[in-house]
Order: C-alpha cells, then structure tokens, then sequence
C-alpha cells in the first residue's frame, strides 16, 4: 500500500518547497507530478522574485503596500504582510541552497526595477530566474530523498465518510490505476492558463488541482481576476518578459511615440500590468497598433546589456517570429498569463476541505487580489508552500490513516477510464473542443468585459459541455496514453472555465484586471470584497468574503 | 507550406513490438515550428502519437528528439530550417536512453547519474547571515551553465554512451561542473576536492573522447564538453595527478615536449603506471597483435627534427597559464 502523511500533488516550486518542508518537519511525504519536476512550468517565470531587504534600506511595509496597491485593493493585507515579511528570509534560503542570482559590484545581490514598485527590489538570475530557482529546489528534494512519484495523474481524491484519505493516479509509464494514501493533500498544481488560447502558459497548465479541489467542495475565490500580461509574443503568445521593461525598454506605439505617457506618466511601462496592459489594448482598439500589436523597443539599452540580462527572451524572438531584439523592436500584445485566484487558503495553506492545502498559483491566499505584480509570484510560490508543508507535516502528527476499500477504489476509476476509452469515435476531438473553450474565453473574458460577452461564454460552455461528453480517445492502450490524459485535462478546464467566468459576470465593477465596459468604475461600496464560488448539488454558488484590510485604507490607485 | 513528417513509432503493446516509420502530411505556416507539427499530429491526425512536451519555448526540456539525425529540441527547430528540397523531415525518439513509446524515451539513467554527482551546493564553511558574497562574473559564468535544461539532447547524441553506457555522460558532468566551479562550494577556496576525486574516477571526467556532439546538439548553448574540459583542469591544479586519465593528460604532453611526436609504447605504460602489474600483462596481447599488424610503435624512439621549436611553444604556453 502506497501511503504518506503528506501528499503534495505538482513538482513545481511550491510543491517541492512544500515537500522539503514537511519533511523537515518530520512527515512521511511524497511528491506526486505528471511531468518530472524540472519539467514544471515554474521553469517560466523569467524577471525575478520580489523581496525587501532591511540591510540596504528597504521595508517590507513598502513591499506590502506597493502589493496591496498593485492588487487594486482587493488583496487580503494580512496575507500580504505575511508574505512580504518573510520574502527575505526566503530569499537568502535560496541564495544559501545555490541560486545563481546576479550580483551588484560589492559581491551582494543585484537587483532590477520591476511594474509597480517605487524601489528596485526584484533578485533575479538574467531573464531565467524562475528555472534557476526550479533547478534548485529539484536539487534539494534530491538531496532530502523524497520520494517522488514523476508522471503520475492524478485523477481523483478519495473520500470516505466525508474525509478526504488519499487520491487514485495513473503512473504513465505502465498504465496503471492505483490509489495512495494520505492524511493530507496539497494541491501544488499551478494555474489554468489553458482555459485561453492563446496563452502564455505551459501546455501542461490545466488547471487540475483546482478542478479537483474544486469538485471536492473546496471554496474558489477571486477567479474573475485573470492577469493579461503586457508582453507576449505575436503568434504563439509566448512570454517576453516584464524584465525588457524593467531594464529600460520601450512601449510603442505605430507612429514611434511612447504611449504610456497617457495612461502612468509617472510610471510609464513600469505601472502594474493591469495599467499596461489596458493601455495597450486600448490603442490598440482605437487603431494605434501594427495588426493588433504595440512595440517592445529594446534597441536603446545595448547588445551588451541584452546579452547579459535578456538573452533568453532574445533567442524566443529569433526562434519563434525571426526578430532579434537587439537590431528591431518586437511585436507585442497582451496575453493571458497567470489566474490571481484560486483555491481558497489560510496563511497555513489550509482550504475549507480538512486536511486538504494548496499554495502556488492554483491557490487563493489572497496576495495577488486584482492584480499580481511582476516577481511576486515565485515568492508566493515559497513562502506559502513552505507554510503548507510545515502546517501539514504538524497537523498529520495527531491523524489516523482513514481506511478505505483500495481494490473497489480503484475498480471504480479503472472502469470510469475504461468508459472514456470504449466510447465511440464519432465525437468530436479534444483538441477542437479545446480551441473552442479557449477563443470563447479570449474573446469575452480577455482586458475588456461586457456582460453579453460573458453571457456567450457562458451559452459556449453548455454547448463545449455537451460536446466533450463524447470526445473519443484514439488510443486504446496503457502505456504512455497521453491521449486519455488530455481527455481528463479538458474536463478540468472545463471546470476552471466556469468558475471563472460566473465569477466576472457577478462582479458588477471595475477593479484590477476585471475591466466592465458596462461597469467601468470600482465600486468600493458595493464590490470591495471577495467572489467565491463552491459546486453544490444544484451547480455552482456564487457567495462573498470580506477583504482584509489592517493598515491601508483603499484609495484610488494612480501610477 | 505541406510537409512529410517521417516518424519513427514503437508501440510496446502491439503484437509485434517492433520499430517502424509513419508518414504525416501536414500543413506548416511560416515559422511552425517541428513540435508544432508534431502536436496538429497527434491532436488532428493520430492521438495514439505519444510524445513530451509542454512550454513551447526551450525551457522545460521536455520535447528533445532526433530531427533528420541530430538531436534537436522540436520547439526550437523551425520547420524551414530543417525541410530540405524534398520538404521532408525525419523525426526520431532521443538515442542513447531507450524508447518506451514513440518519441518518449526512459530518461531513468539520465536522473541516476545526475544524483550520482550529489547536486546540490555542498559548502564545507559555516553559513553566512547574509547572502554569500560572489562576483557578479562568477556568477554569470554559472549561470550559462545553469542554464542547461536537462533536455537531453547531448546525452542522446554522445558517442562514448553509444559503446559505455555507464560514462556519466555530459549533462551531469556539466552539472557537477556547476558546483565545482561554485565560489560557495567545497572549502573557503572554493575548491571542491573531494567532488573532483569521484569524478575523475572511472566514466568520469577522463573518460570523454572530446568529439563535439553534446557542444553541436546542446540546445541552449552549455557547451558540456568545454565543462568536461574545465573539471580536468580543475582536477589537475587541485593535485588530482594520480588518475588514470591525469597521468594520460601529463604523459601525453611529457611526450609531445621530449621528442615532438607521440611514442605511444611510453604513453600507455606511463597512464597506466609501469608498475601497475595488471594492467601490464593486458597490453601483452595487443602488442603482439600490433606486431602481427606490423603496427607496433617503434622501440627506438627519436625526436622530430626542429625539437627546439616545439619546446619553445611550450615554454611560451605555460608562461601564459
């Protein structure tokens, strides 16, 4: 029998930083993946990590504030202080295991300016410093001897007498079901980037743990607010990334002018990415762009710096659309790129659901609120799983392993996968299903919303439901059936899918990255507060949280 | 633009499990990348098709494969660039680990001998408060090799693998490079001895023939070798000078000084220690069948007319060390 204390579901930066420390804490943890850690999608995180260092003159409350702001009020401030009072601590863990970040001229670590933020406090490693960091963590958890299950899916949690008691998974390799233990899940799964199409993430971001979680009875909070970035790619929507902006490069505009003069004069290209990214939409709505793009300039800040700082998002420009960032400014657009919402948590990681945890993206702390700025989220990523582990490990110390039927268990998820396997060919297939929820979804619930928009999405998903019912399964055998997987992961975007765009079609204001052009106005009055959206027997149910607020009184933001 | 995709499939399951090639036609725009035809592949045309991948832009190293021979990263590789007159292209699972369906290969040996190295930052001084102060050129100078993304790709197309399969191989030498050459590794100098003793033993460091491949195939530019290259050095000034291939390095170059020409008969007995008794008696075959061959080296070995000018470039080399 397969079983742990702790179950961290994704081998990305939070799942393994939640694994390490909850073994640390003494539990018997494992770490469970449907691609080996170092294949993860944290890999893409490109600018840096946000933290603020007392010894050169920084205050976490600036941090927290500069967070608070950026999140358009909507973050819960308890959670950001927490996160922003541990991100140096944090930071130096990592510089201690073997991060290679940048150094200034003394030897100490160098920083960069980033979106929304008055002091330059963003560590980074060129433009990779998320692979940096996810390299490393990966070299800890070998360190640690962790077990780890690597292209495992998995498909379902277990419940027994309404207490969660492990999951079923498919190991890939050998095709086959089984069903672990555990007195604790943590949800470690990333975000939903592929409810969009085009979009910046990974094809592997599904939104798993979040539909699972979710389907669980797990409290989802926050989901209207979806984080257009300023900078993707023309074509594919790969991420070009906000350290461009941050080391000096220019937005511009068909005519060459520098456009976010009009919208963050004090700012400029590094307002929060909300600001920017509504800007550029905006002109190029009104006819001001180059086939729906604006321009990245980076010419001015030298091959030299280019090739130190942003080589990598170089080489994504010469590789995918033939244009090297040194000698032409690149076509740009804003691109769906990370969801500030997510499964409902405490400080701890704990959702509503006993023994159940999430951190990283698929969780909902709330420390992004409206909108995340740039480099916060690989902070989030540790500090929070961290506390999941450290929270989990203690809490598995009083539990008992709840028994369960293993064979009937599994009998059951066989034969459910079975079913999908047997059904005829005649559906119609994943992949135009796929596109279809995603162009639904990046048509109506993209930088700007209106309620018919949100309303068809909404009429797109009874249809897209109706169809994935039957998407067949080409291949019928066991190893490697990477085909019945996607299958599984459009019904998890599905999922995702409806939760979120019943969440923006309930906020009746403007706030972060939720733009109503029939609501064009925040509205503090009646929407300062939390979405949340559970499953019911019925369907979904809308219902609200309080935001937390203990030092900054909200204000109209101004960049 | 249609192109003939040439994919290599294995299907362990079938009734005859053996290898075989299918050809897809398939749409490619401008600039398509292979792992975008592979994808319209599996998701229009077969989903049976079984490959990795995930990010789409060289990061997450999931979708290394041979295209047309070489080991290449799908993602990275634009159709156009490898279609050729016949716009075909020949698509092939990663060599050297096995294939366990299509174009998914068993990376399991890859990861043991990545543990095998101990990955991760092994300082032997106590921690500092702080961060630990480093330059910013070291750090650069890690950070192109941290950039490796564990694709593959050099492994697949090493040719020491092809006939030693226990070689280390060059992704995780490279790896260990990255901790050897860490400032906060190994004692306050930053050496990391004990690190270069287990490396330079057998399928380590000395066993690469420096042929290029993983330099050529790397994707993202880590030159593996030249890391290989650098751990001898390292080895060497740390006084590692009693391996097998650091007293093949220093006889070889002894020679080439002495008398300009390689006096292979010295070379060998010099690498492997004259007193190393074994190693003597395994020699005694493949002499006498250089002999039969009449390819024995010379016994009388004689210097190169114009010695001096060699010596004198290796004088002027070592002045600039």
């Amino acid at each position: 029998m397969l079983e742990h204390d702790v179950l961290v579901v994704g081998a990305g930066l939070a799942g393994m930083r939640a694994a390490i420390a909850a073994r640390d804490n003494g539990a018997n943890v494992a770490i469970i993946s449907k691609v080996h850690p170092v294949r993860s999608h944290s890999n893409a995180a490109q600018g840096g990590i946000n933290a603020a260092l007392t010894d050169r003159g920084d205050d976490w409350k600036d941090h927290a504030y500069d967070t608070v702001k950026g999140s358009d009020f909507l973050g819960d401030q308890d959670a950001i202080e927490v996160m922003c009072q541990a991100a140096g601590k944090a930071l130096i863990d990592m510089e201690h295991m073997g991060v290679t970040f940048n150094r200034d001229d003394e030897g100490h670590l160098g920083t960069r300016a980033f979106g929304g933020q008055r002091k330059a406090r963003t560590f980074f490693v060129g433009d990779f410093t998320g692979q940096a960091m996810l390299h490393v963590m990966f070299e800890q958890l070998v360190k640690s001897g962790i077990r780890s299950y690597e292209e495992w899916f998995v498909t379902g949690l277990i419940r027994e007498g309404g207490q969660i008691c492990g999951v079923t998974a498919i190991e890939f390799r050998t095709g086959q079901v089984y069903a672990i233990r555990a007195k604790t899940v943590i949800f470690c799964t990333g975000g939903l980037g592929r409810v969009f199409e085009p979009s910046t993430n990974a094809l592997i971001v599904t939104g798993d743990g979040i539909a699972l979680a979710y389907n669980a009875g797990a409290r989802l909070m926050d989901m209207e607010m979806v984080q257009y970035h300023p900078t993707t790619l023309t074509g594919s929507g790969v991420l070009i990334s906000e350290a461009a902006r941050g080391e000096g490069a220019y937005l511009l505009d068909k005519n060459g002018d520098r456009f976010m003069e009009k919208y963050a004069p004090n700012y400029m290209e590094l307002a929060s990415r909300d600001v920017v990214s509504r800007a550029e939409q905006t002109e190029i709505n009104a006819g001001n762009g180059i086939n729906g793009c604006v321009l990245l300039d980076c010419r001015h800040l030298g091959e030299a710096l280019i090739m130190e700082k942003l080589s990598q998002i170089r080489e994504i420009g010469i590789d995918l659309i033939g244009k090297d960032m040194i000698k032409e400014p690149i076509p740009i657009q804003p691109g769906m790129h990370y969801i500030m919402g997510g499964i409902k948590t405490d400080v701890d990681g704990q959702t509503n659901i006993p023994g159940v945890y999430a951190a990283g993206e698929c969780a909902c702390v709330s420390v992004h609120g409206g909108n995340r700025l740039g480099a916060n989220s690989l902070l989030d990523t540790i500090v929070f799983g961290e506390r999941s582990g450290t929270h989990a490990a203690a809490a598995t110390k009083d539990m008992e392993y709840v028994n369960f039927d293993v064979d009937a268990v599994v009998k059951r998820e066989q034969e459910r996968l079975q079913s999908m396997l047997d059904r005829p060919q005649n559906g119609d297939r994943v992949a135009s299903v796929r596109l279809g929820l995603g162009q639904s979804m990046n048509k109506n619930l993209a930088v700007y919303r209106d309620q018919a928009g949100m309303e068809e999405t909404l009429r797109d998903l009874v249809g897209l439901r109706e169809r994935y019912a039957t998407v067949p399964v080409d291949n019928k055998g066991r190893v490697f059936n990477t085909d019945l997987v996607f299958a599984l992961e459009l019904g998890f975007l599905l999922d995702c899918g409806e939760a979120l765009a019943l969440s923006a079609l309930d906020r009746k204001d403007s706030r972060g990255a939720q733009s109503r052009t029939d609501y064009p106005d925040r509205d503090d009055e009646n929407w300062m507060k939390h979405i949340v959206v559970t499953k019911s027997e019925g369907g979904p149910e809308i219902s609200y949280l309080p935001v937390s607020i203990t030092q900054w009184t909200p204000e109209e933001r101004k960049y | 633009m249609d192109v003939t995709i040439k994919v290599r499939r294995y299907d362990p399951e079938a009734e005859n499990p053996e290898a075989y090639w299918q050809e897809f036609t398939v749409a490619a725009e401008d600039k398509s990348t292979v792992l975008d035809a592979l994808i319209k592949i599996r998701e229009d045309m077969d989903g049976t098709l079984s490959l990795r991948c995930s990010c789409r832009s060289s990061i997450c190293g999931s979708c290394a494969v041979r295209v047309n021979g070489q080991a290449r990263l799908a993602c990275k590789t634009q159709v156009s660039e490898v279609s050729g007159p016949d716009n075909a292209i020949v698509v092939e699972p990663a060599g050297n680990m096995g294939t366990i369906k299509d174009l998914v290969v068993d990376f399991g040996t890859f990861w043991d001998k990545i543990v095998a190295i101990e990955p991760y930052l092994q300082p032997q001084g106590p921690e500092p408060e702080g961060e630990y102060l480093a330059s910013n050129e070291s750090m650069l100078h890690l950070s192109a090799v941290t950039a490796c993304i564990m694709c593959g790709c050099c492994v697949s197309d090493c040719t020491v693998l092809e006939v030693d399969p226990t070689f280390l191989g060059p992704a995780a030498l490279a790896k260990a490079y990255r901790f050897t050459a860490d400032p906060r590794d190994g004692d306050a100098g930053g050496v990391s001895k004990e690190r270069l003793e287990k490396l330079g033993q057998v399928t380590g460091m000395w066993d690469c023939t420096r042929c290029m491949q993983c330099v050529q195939a790397c994707p993202k530019s880590v030159d593996p070798m030249g890391r290989i290259m650098a751990l001898r050095d390292q080895a060497m000034e740390a006084g590692l000078t009693n391996t097998t291939g650091a007293r093949h390095a220093t006889a070889f170059s002894d020679i080439i000084e002495h008398s300009g020409r390689l006096d292979e008969t010295k070379l060998t007995i010099k690498s492997h220690g004259f007193f190393n008794v074994r190693e003597m008696i395994k020699l005694v075959p493949i002499g006498i069948r250089a002999q039969l061959a009449g390819k024995r080296p010379p016994l009388m070995h004689k210097a190169i007319p114009g010695i001096e000018n060699v010596r004198r470039i290796f004088k002027k080399a070592e002045s600039k060390r």
